[in-house]
């Protein structure tokens, strides 16, 4: 970014400074506008989401009367029922009072655990980013260096066992993996614990905060504690990584192959810069926002690798939430976690696109 | 003048007929896609499935629904090439069961995905205006949610089964096509020989269907091998969660969900159907990627 602000010619003259002035403006009002229009779509998608989550609960074969009467109430009870539920009116009424809880945060009861969904999500929610971030973290420092050396190492033995590795990592269901790293790391060497969160003499030993059991025990300061949290983390953290370990790499390999070939680089070169220097100064500092850019979208794919994940590990976040609530036909806390999982989903795009804009100078 | 099919029929720089160009560019494809060992052992890997899968009932060597209580979890043996699940049917001869399934479910996704993706991207990139913002509006809403989730949902409000899982598939799998084949269209929107084809009066229908989607198909090829990988994952991952194929039906996540809990012991009984959907997996995988090199170089 230096090179290009050094390499621009001398002072411009006064009616240059003017029209630039003017070029700068407009491109303000350009980007202003493609902000609204992006800002605009965003109640669009939100209303999408809330929208076919709502059409899902009503298609459904379980009938909400019966799941909260029992199927054998009298009639005059189901059809009180019925009315008290709003079900006799249309349609789009039912999708306005749905939209109107919604908006005052209310997703309804869950039938197995007697809880507002919401307050189920709020406990379940913090387990599953802890995973997730773990996850990311691990991902990156390892896809990254992967990704950079196989493209450096173009053509060669490293490149085509990365590339295996990357299309055998994307072939490898997520579930098969936690089961076999079970039975290696748990049965076979004995250095993992086994599924859960916690062990148990340090259950309730820590008061909760946040909900993150690494940063609560931090906080509390107590070691053991921290000790056996970031113990029973690293197992499924470990696979949920492996699961979009592979996705990064690649990437960064397709970037960096993109950077090598550039003139500047050559250029570099010619000027006698170590190879090091050239490679982590130059190159891989360029492709330093799509790669920012992928991690972030892998960020959020996590979630849907978190639901298998967290089956396997008996880890108590939103995906084992969602799973259990789906096997008990328990349809306000799906679809709460549905329409959660989507608005996250959301989120980390825009975020995505966000940092983008932000990082990218050729985007202003 | 060489015979149609021969080698110097299809190599030939002049060909003297729009066949005859059409097929020697497909075996230069062909060709070129050979020279990838890899991509050729994911050709071999998906026809001995498919071959497994047609033959079933040959290739099993016991009935795969004949339960045995005495002989259960038993190690592989001559008897039970595989050993046996937890109640005491033989594996391999569920595996080769297991295939119909699996691949069954990713040929009723694709067959039901594809067409329907390209025609409407190729619909809205076409038409353009309201028609394309809207369409495209909606695949935002579909892209919304991660696949698994979604497919969750669909399934949660159907019913757990193989069916279900492969509406719900199909339901979530269609939006990205839909924008690639949009994408494809737009690149050749205003190019002449769309503009010529209007000249002469082709209705938009016929530009579209005969014109256009053509463009797009190669495309969509290779996206549609590399997502088979992901088909199979999802549908194994539904089955797995008990909301895919329900057992007894031998559907290789669902075999691993219900004897998971012998992992500590009997570790073969649940991952050999896993390995089973890794090797199906990656083989489309590896197609896909080769595919990619020969029919669109620019995504190298």
């Amino acid at each position: 970014m230096t090179e290009a602000a050094s390499g621009r010619a001398g002072e411009p003259l006064a009616h240059d400074r003017a029209e630039a002035r003017r070029v700068r403006v407009r491109r303000f009002l350009a980007r202003l506008r493609a902000l609204a229009a992006t800002a605009a779509s965003i109640p669009m998608t939100l209303l999408g989401l809330v929208l076919v989550t709502f059409l899902i609960g009503r298609v459904m074969p379980v009938d909400p009367v019966l799941a909260i009467v029992g199927d054998r109430a009298p009639q005059e009870v189901v059809e009180r029922m019925r009315i008290e539920l709003g079900l006799d009116r249309p349609l789009y009424e039912q999708f306005l009072r749905y939209l109107a809880d919604l908006l005052r945060g209310d997703l309804g009861r869950s039938v197995a655990t007697t809880r507002l969904v919401t307050e189920d999500i709020v406990r379940f929610l913090p387990a599953t980013f802890e995973l997730a971030t773990a996850a990311i973290i691990l991902a990156a420092l390892i896809g990254v260096p992967l990704g950079v050396v196989a493209a450096v190492r173009q053509g060669s033995w490293l490149d085509q066992g990365v590339r295996i590795f990357c299309l055998a990592g994307h072939s490898l269901p997520v579930f098969v993996l936690g089961l076999a790293s079970l039975l290696v790391f748990y049965v076979w060497l004995g250095i993992a614990p086994g599924p859960g969160r916690q062990g148990i003499f340090f259950q309730e030993a820590v008061p909760l905060r946040t909900g993150i059991l690494t940063i609560d025990a931090a906080l509390a300061g107590d070691g053991p504690a921290l000790r056996d949290a970031l113990h029973h983390l690293a197992q499924p953290a470990g696979v949920l990584a492996a699961f979009s370990l592979a996705y990064i790499a690649r990437m960064t390999r397709a970037f960096m192959l993109a950077e090598l070939q550039s003139e500047y680089v050559t250029a570099a070169r010619a000027k006698g810069l170590s190879e090091m220097r050239i490679i982590w100064q130059h190159a891989f500092r360029n492709t330093a926002v799509p790669l920012v850019t992928v991690i972030t979208l892998t960020y959020a794919g996590l979630l849907e690798g978190a639901v298998l994940t967290e089956t396997i590990f008996s880890w108590p976040g939103l995906g084992q939430y969602l799973t259990v609530s789906l096997l008990n036909a328990d349809m306000n806390a799906v679809l709460g976690a549905t329409l959660v999982v989507g608005l996250i989903y959301v989120g980390f795009n825009l975020l995505a696109d966000a940092l983008y804009r932000l990082l990218d100078p050729r985007t202003r | 003048m060489s015979k149609p099919f021969s080698r110097d029929w299809l190599l030939s720089d002049a060909p003297q007929s729009r066949a005859q160009a059409a097929w020697g560019q497909r075996y230069q494809a062909w060709l070129a896609f050979r020279r990838n060992g890899l991509a050729m052992a994911g050709l071999v890997v998906v026809t001995a499935l498919l071959v497994i899968a047609l033959f079933a009932p040959w290739l099993a060597t016991h009935d795969p629904g004949a339960q045995s209580l005495a002989n259960r979890l038993a190690r592989p043996s001559t008897a039970h090439w595989f050993g046996t699940d937890e109640l005491g049917r033989d594996l391999w001869s569920r595996l080769v069961y297991g295939a119909r399934i699996t691949l069954g479910m990713v040929v009723s996704v694709v067959v039901l995905v594809a067409p329907v993706g390209l025609l409407v991207g190729c619909a809205a990139g076409y038409a353009g205006g309201m028609l394309d913002r809207l369409l495209m509006r909606v695949t935002d809403i579909f892209l919304a949610f991660p696949r698994l989730v979604l497919a969750l949902a669909f399934v949660a409000a159907l019913k757990p089964g193989v069916e279900s899982a492969v509406i719900a598939i199909a339901l979530t799998a269609w939006p990205p096509y839909a924008r690639l084949a949009r994408a494809e269209t737009l690149t050749v929107r205003n190019a002449d020989f769309i503009a010529a084809v209007r000249m002469i009066g082709a209705s938009p229908p016929r530009i579209v269907l005969r014109h256009i989607a053509p463009v797009a198909v190669p495309s969509l090829i290779v996206r549609v091998t590399l997502d088979m990988s992901s088909f199979i994952l999802t549908a194994a991952g539904l089955g797995f969660l008990g909301l895919g194929a329900q057992p007894p039906l031998p559907e290789w996540g669902t075999m691993i969900a219900t004897s998971r809990r012998y992992i500590l012991e009997q570790w073969w009984v649940p991952l050999i159907p896993g390995i089973a959907i890794f090797l199906a997996s990656l083989a489309f995988n590896l197609i896909g990627d080769g595919l990619r090199d020969v029919l669109d170089p620019k995504q190298r």
